[in-house]
């Protein structure tokens, strides 16, 4: 009698490690992924193509194409997440790593380890990748320069989240075609958004035109001023009924509720009657222009529902893509130990 | 000590005295016997100053010793010997210890253990309000008599206005300044210089406007009190042009600005040498923060025309836990006392940390060894206390710096006598260098085979 464990075990492996690599596959040498500010155009088109490829493993009956086997993958999140932790693991299973969850809640973090001792013990127990979510600007880049783990940054502070930014990328490209030239707005609370970061350099990689858009308490200081190679160069626009003029598309991030009480904003009534991305903002873009968001929405403060569910929303196959982007970067790193 | 030492065939650079030329040095009995040339050795031990620049040795208005209570960063042991590597033969300790230096018995503490351990002077600094809790002023009176030569709750503002305004007050019937850290707490809160650099590595922000705000409060208070207050460790042009205005007008101010402050930009929390990816170098981070070459060029220019009487190094040790972490846990400061003098003089020559070497800033080595020296006595008129401090005028203490202005080091964080490792320098190449350092007639610090009996 086989068990039923066995059974599955066998079918796995019967799977062949057969994946579609994107014609004229390059070397990729990162170590890191800590950001996009310094990632070549090409290596984003690799992520972008590699993606594809992991689609179509998605797509499959049995959706597992085991080219990490062997890799161990640690999830060190500091921070809560439902969406980018599953997308990883997911990313991580179906391409046959061990994947080890672990939070800061019932760790020795809780104990007051730093995090250049965990991320060392960690390395020490073998994991080969460590993706991280950090509420802290900076982190993952400590973590990178002390051992030799892999680091993934799945979202520091407000400073980058770079998977979301890849993804995004992605999604919008499978339905606008080119950014080369598309004005994309960002809209929302830009100061305390890693995605908002991640999304404009990616997006200025690509040749988009970006209009950075929000009340200007939640602009950073100095965005849309030329900085040399500092700063991406972007329009920043406070009142959005003008940026979304003939945008190509539109990025709506989260509002915090906790923005409300540092004096930022005077309520969420106002900030969605100035901000909110809905239908009849949206038909001063160009038809059809897509709405994204990174998830998770506040329905009815910074987009509306009609918007959030309705045709132009890309919400879920953000997060259908996701899981193919982050796969698309492990596979890629995998050469790497 | 030597009953005799002299200092040969160096130039001399004693801005208090107007002196700079070719001289030699005599010191008897730890005091300045005489400045002459060609002086017979007769017996004294001799040291060899050709080729170097000889000057009084150096005064810093803000130290932080950390000892009592936080000997693990720093004593007054490893934090004089520090001083005496960078040159200083005087340095005043901000009372921000546990205890504070908000009494007699702490401020003799410190006395004590300065004669016990310390190589060089130790001037106290005693706190404006109790605990350096911003509520209650300190006893003034009982600190000024204990020593202290000022009062200040560095590390904090006084961030009361009335507070402020009363301790101005209270501390001029002692004929002595208040020294505010100036910051508004309620529009600071971050972590370093609110501007593109803050926005790309998504840091919280400081903005100029914080320390711009705070002093011109203080200017104000100045005004409306007639007492004495100095503008600590300044580090935004606005702030420079406040205080220029203000003593255009003859408020009692005077101002400090550090070495880092004349030297690094913003941009040294992004980037590290031999570093690629983002730095978020926490030895970059202190308050005030690093600004922009704007603000470095306005301090320079503050420093060049007066408005800024003295360069003060801020030194702010801490141990390698308290630095190797996350940036917006780590602690705000770093070490300054080694690295003071190579930072001071690449102002000299440098507008901005890109590496780019401009033809002079207006800024002069003389001028340097001022705001080192005289600069800082008669900001805060410490010759009351020791007379002839910062000259080498005969009679005064015999402490002098030899300086080498064209000699270049590098910074390794390792050989430093502070226990604090924090400096954004490290693996810097800087030009000016501290040869050796006379203390009271002693020499307390010396580059190798550099004395010769």
């Amino acid at each position: 009698m086989t068990s039923p464990l066995r059974e599955a075990r066998s079918r796995e492996t019967a799977i062949p490690v057969h994946l579609t690599e994107p014609s004229g596959a390059r070397e990729w040498d990162r170590r890191h992924v800590l950001d996009l500010d310094d990632f070549s155009v090409s290596e984003i088109e690799q992520v972008l193509e590699t993606a594809d490829a992991m689609k179509e493993v998605l797509a499959r009956d049995v959706p597992r194409a085991p080219a990490l086997r062997g890799t161990t993958i640690v999830t060190l999140f500091y921070e809560a997440s439902t969406r980018t932790r599953a997308s990883f693991e997911l990313a991580g299973k179906v391409l046959g790593a061990d994947v080890i969850n672990l939070t800061a809640s019932g760790s020795s973090v809780e104990k007051g380890e730093s995090l250049i001792d965990t991320v060392r013990t960690l390395r020490a127990i073998g994991a080969h990748v460590l993706i991280m979510r950090h509420p802290m600007s900076g982190a993952p880049y400590l973590a990178a320069s002390h051992g030799d783990a892999r680091v993934v940054n799945a979202g520091d502070g407000w400073h980058a989240h770079p998977t979301q930014g890849l993804l995004d990328l992605y999604t919008l490209r499978n339905h606008i075609g080119s950014l080369a030239g598309k004005r994309v707005v960002i809209v929302g609370d830009v100061t305390h958004s890693r995605v908002a970061r991640s999304d404009i350099w990616g997006l200025s990689k690509l040749g988009a035109e970006v209009v950075v858009c929000g009340p200007p308490t939640l602009l950073p200081a100095e965005l849309g001023r030329d900085h040399e190679d500092g700063l991406p160069l972007v329009t920043v626009e406070t009142d959005f009924d003008k940026a979304v003029q003939g945008a190509d598309a539109v990025m709506t991030l989260r509002l915090q509720q906790e923005r409300m009480t540092g004096g930022l904003l005077p309520s969420l009534r106002e900030y969605s009657r100035l901000y909110q991305v809905n239908e009849a903002r949206m038909e001063k873009a160009r038809p059809g222009a897509p709405v994204l968001h990174p998830g998770p929405i506040n329905e009815g403060v910074e987009i509306s529902a009609a918007v959030a569910h309705g045709a132009r929303s890309l919400i879920e196959e953000q997060v259908t893509n996701g899981v193919a982007v982050r796969m698309a970067l492990l596979y890629l790193m995998r050469g790497l130990k | 000590m030597p009953d005799r030492l002299l200092v040969r065939g160096g130039r001399v650079i004693d801005p208090g005295s107007g002196v700079d030329r070719l001289a030699d040095v005599l010191v008897e009995d730890g005091r300045i016997g005489a400045i002459d040339a060609g002086l017979a050795a007769g017996g004294a031990k001799v040291i060899e100053a050709g080729g170097l620049v000889v000057a009084p040795g150096f005064i810093d208005l803000h130290t932080h010793l950390r000892e009592p209570g936080y000997e693990y960063k720093e004593t007054i042991e490893s934090g004089t010997r520090a001083a005496a590597r960078g040159g200083f033969t005087t340095v005043c300790c901000m009372p921000n210890t546990d205890p504070a230096l908000d009494s007699k018995a702490s401020v003799d503490y410190v006395l004590s253990r300065a004669a016990e351990s310390g190589v060089i002077r130790v001037l106290p600094i005693g706190c404006v309000t109790k605990g350096r809790a911003g509520k209650l002023l300190a006893e003034l009176g009982e600190l000024a008599a204990a020593g202290c030569i000022g009062f200040s709750d560095d590390g904090s503002p006084v961030a009361d206005a009335a507070i402020m305004r009363r301790a101005l007050e209270y501390a001029s019937t002692f004929g002595l300044p208040v020294i505010d850290h100036c910051e508004d707490p309620q529009l600071a809160g971050g972590v370093m210089h609110e501007g593109w650099v803050s926005t790309r590595l998504g840091l919280k922000g400081i903005p100029a406007a914080s320390e711009e705000s705070a002093i011109a409060r203080d200017l104000a208070l100045a005004r409306q009190t007639g007492a004495h207050v100095h503008i600590a460790h300044i580090s935004t042009a606005g702030g420079v042009e406040l205080v220029r205005r203000a003593k255009a007008d003859g408020a009692r101010v005077t101002s400090e600005v550090t070495p880092h402050h004349l030297s690094l930009t913003h941009e040294a929390v992004m980037r590290r040498e031999g570093f690629e990816a983002l730095a978020y170098d926490t030895n970059a981070k202190m308050y005030p923060p690093l600004r922009r070459t704007e603000d470095v060029e306005a301090c320079i220019e503050g420093l060049r025309d007066g408005t800024i009487d003295a360069i003060a190094t801020d030194h702010a040790p801490h141990a390698v836990q308290e630095k190797l972490c996350e940036f917006d846990d780590a602690a705000f400061g770093i070490v300054g006392l080694e690295t003071a003098f190579g930072l001071a003089m690449s102002a000299v020559r440098v507008t901005s940390n890109k590496q780019q070497v401009t033809s002079g800033t207006g800024l002069t080595l003389e001028r340097v060894i001022e705001a080192l020296t005289i600069g800082p006595v008669r900001a805060l008129a410490l010759d009351r206390k020791i007379e002839g401090l910062g000259t080498l005028a005969a009679g005064s203490p015999a402490d002098i710096v030899l300086l080498d202005p064209e000699g270049e080091w590098t910074v390794d964080p390792a050989d430093f006598a502070s226990k604090g490792k924090n400096t954004p320098v490290g693996g810097h190449r800087l030009r000016g260098r501290v040869i050796a350092t006379i203390y009271g007639g002693s020499v307390v610090y010396e580059t190798s085979g550099v004395t010769a009996v």
